[in-house]
């Protein structure tokens, strides 16, 4: 098995206007989606972040406020999951309540192992 | 200053019930290896309120409070470790714990005061782990379940803080390395384990009824701690068993009169000489419903013949006019199934009193647990009894062994005052 990690963008966790029920609502499927990936042991480490941050750039080491591109293409949080191939982790982001929404967006990343 | 005196004498009752509750919701949440890490989260809230409520008044809902404040700190030690070992994520549930996206859902969820009763049978469950000794297994149920601290279990077992701590440390590491999960035993094995958790509330309510305190309000409070125990499995559907509500009345019908059971001065007050209008009969007449609900099925308990002997002398109204017959017929029922040499012993007594004592020492010739009977302080008592009519030096050498042989004082002042009776007779 291998590990993907799952990188959030957009979705309603953006949209600043959503009533604390409409929230808790959302959570719940977060919940359910996650609950149902521990109990098959394939939940790895998952966290929301949030929106402000600091990018650190070149030799230079600058720093600015960032990051710079648009809120909804901005991440806004990652999960690690198991899965025995690519077309499974695709499934799994499938299954992700950020997908509810238009602008949600999972991108789907392989985690590659390093060789000596 | 009157506040703050109102802030404890509220805090007392309050803090010992809903400090069973947060065990029971803590231990789910952080597993029965961090039991200490349950402790210093409910003692944290503790504190935090008594500062809090002492400053800002007692809110309108101090339990609701309670269990919010906990709730927090709980949330709080998963946050600043869900990287740490101490706490087994690996479970798939708790693994959820680790996430910001589901921590706090998942808390609620495990926090859910509507399951509370559910919780605190499963701990209760746990905490009488058929490998605990019995004394293990109270010592941690008056700790986990009815907020106790050490010195009061230490007072409560008439044993040294030191002993208690001892106990505790061993059953804490039982829990850690067996890492024993507090749950509802299969539905196969629910009449054992529902026995074994009885026998052990029953084995407290007797700390506390019998005689060998001094200390009226530890007494009472191991009375009130195991009947609220016991109410809990009672309302249960899983566990309303006939043994269950039997042993709720045999509790209702002694708690009943311990009031009217030892005198100012801590000496016992032979039933006799018990004043009658003392007797709870709210609490006869909870035990007597308690009864009716224990007779369904087609198995009687030994709970069930005991609450029924408890029952004949609540009902009888004078001493005189007790129905003997009726006990003695009980106590042959209660041989059959448990011919124990107490509950021999105890027909015994009944013998003597329905056929006098030269019936009761025929009895005495045939009997077979002779042996066992003579290392009991009650028996060399009731010869005592026997023979205080027949032979005052027998009588009084009787009642002389047995003061040697029993702990209580009030016994031993009960058997002095027998002795000094005796020699007025002659």
């Amino acid at each position: 098995m291998a590990e993907y990690l799952l990188l959030f963008r957009g979705g309603k966790g953006m949209d600043r206007d959503q009533s604390a029920q409409e929230y808790q609502e959302d959570m719940q499927k977060w919940v359910q989606w996650m609950a149902n990936l521990s109990a098959q042991g394939k939940l790895g480490p998952a966290q929301p972040l949030k929106p402000e941050g600091k990018v650190v750039k070149g030799t230079s080491k600058l720093v600015t406020d960032g990051p710079f591109i648009e809120g909804k293409e901005m991440v806004g949080g990652y999960l690690v999951c198991k899965a025995d191939s690519y077309d499974e982790a695709v499934e799994i982001a499938k299954q992700c309540p950020i997908l509810e929404s238009e602008s949600g967006i999972v991108e789907v990343r392989s985690i590659m192992e390093m060789k000596m | 200053m009157s506040e703050q005196f109102n802030i404890n004498k509220l805090t007392d009752h309050l803090f010992r019930r809903e400090a069973g509750k947060m065990s029971a919701i803590l231990i789910k949440i952080f597993g029965t290896e961090n039991l200490q890490l349950s402790e210093d989260v409910i003692q944290e809230t503790f504190i935090n309120a008594m500062r809090v409520w002492s400053l800002n008044g007692i809110p309108d809902s101090p339990s609701a409070w309670l269990m919010r404040a906990a709730k927090n700190k709980a949330i709080d030690f998963i946050r600043k470790n869900k990287f740490s070992r101490s706490i087994d994520f690996s479970d798939p549930e708790r693994m959820l714990l680790q996430s910001e996206y589901t921590l706090t859902s998942t808390i609620d969820k495990l926090w859910n005061e509507d399951e509370i009763t559910d919780d605190l049978l499963r701990m209760m469950f746990a905490c009488c782990h058929e490998e605990l000794s019995e004394e293990n297994q109270i010592t941690l149920m008056l700790k986990i379940l009815c907020g106790f601290s050490t010195a009061e279990i230490a007072k409560a077992f008439v044993t040294s803080e030191d002993t208690v701590s001892k106990r505790l440390y061993r059953a804490k590491e039982f829990f850690r390395t067996k890492k024993i999960k507090p749950e509802f035993p299969p539905a196969s094995h629910l009449k054992d384990k529902t026995g074994t958790v009885l026998r052990t509330i029953y084995l407290l309510f007797n700390e506390g009824y019998s005689s060998t305190h001094a200390d009226k309000l530890i007494r009472k409070d191991l009375l009130d701690q195991s009947m609220y125990l016991c109410n809990l499995l009672c309302v249960h559907s899983s566990t309303q068993l006939p043994e269950t509500f039997a042993a709720m009345a045999l509790m209702c019908f002694h708690a009943a009169r311990i009031n009217s059971r030892i005198d100012e001065h801590h000496e016992i007050i032979l039933l006799q000489n018990q004043d009658r209008g003392k007797w709870d009969r709210s609490l006869i007449d909870k035990g007597y419903d308690y009864l009716n609900k224990a007779a369904f099925g087609n198995e009687i308990n030994s709970y069930h013949i005991e609450a029924a002997i408890a029952y004949e002398h609540c009902i009888s109204p004078s001493f005189e006019q007790t129905n003997w017959k009726n006990i003695l017929r009980y106590y042959d029922m209660l041989a059959a199934i448990n011919p124990s040499s107490i509950v021999l012993l105890n027909r015994l007594t009944v013998i003597f009193k329905v056929y006098g004592a030269e019936q009761t020492l025929k009895e005495v010739e045939q009997a077979l647990c002779n042996k066992e009977w003579q290392k009991n302080y009650l028996y060399h008592s009731l010869m005592g009894d026997v023979y205080a009519c027949k032979d005052f030096n027998k009588a009084k050498a009787f009642y002389e062994t047995a003061i040697g042989m029993t702990k209580s004082d009030a016994e031993k002042k009960l058997l002095n005052k027998k002795i000094s009776q005796l020699a007025l007779k002659t």
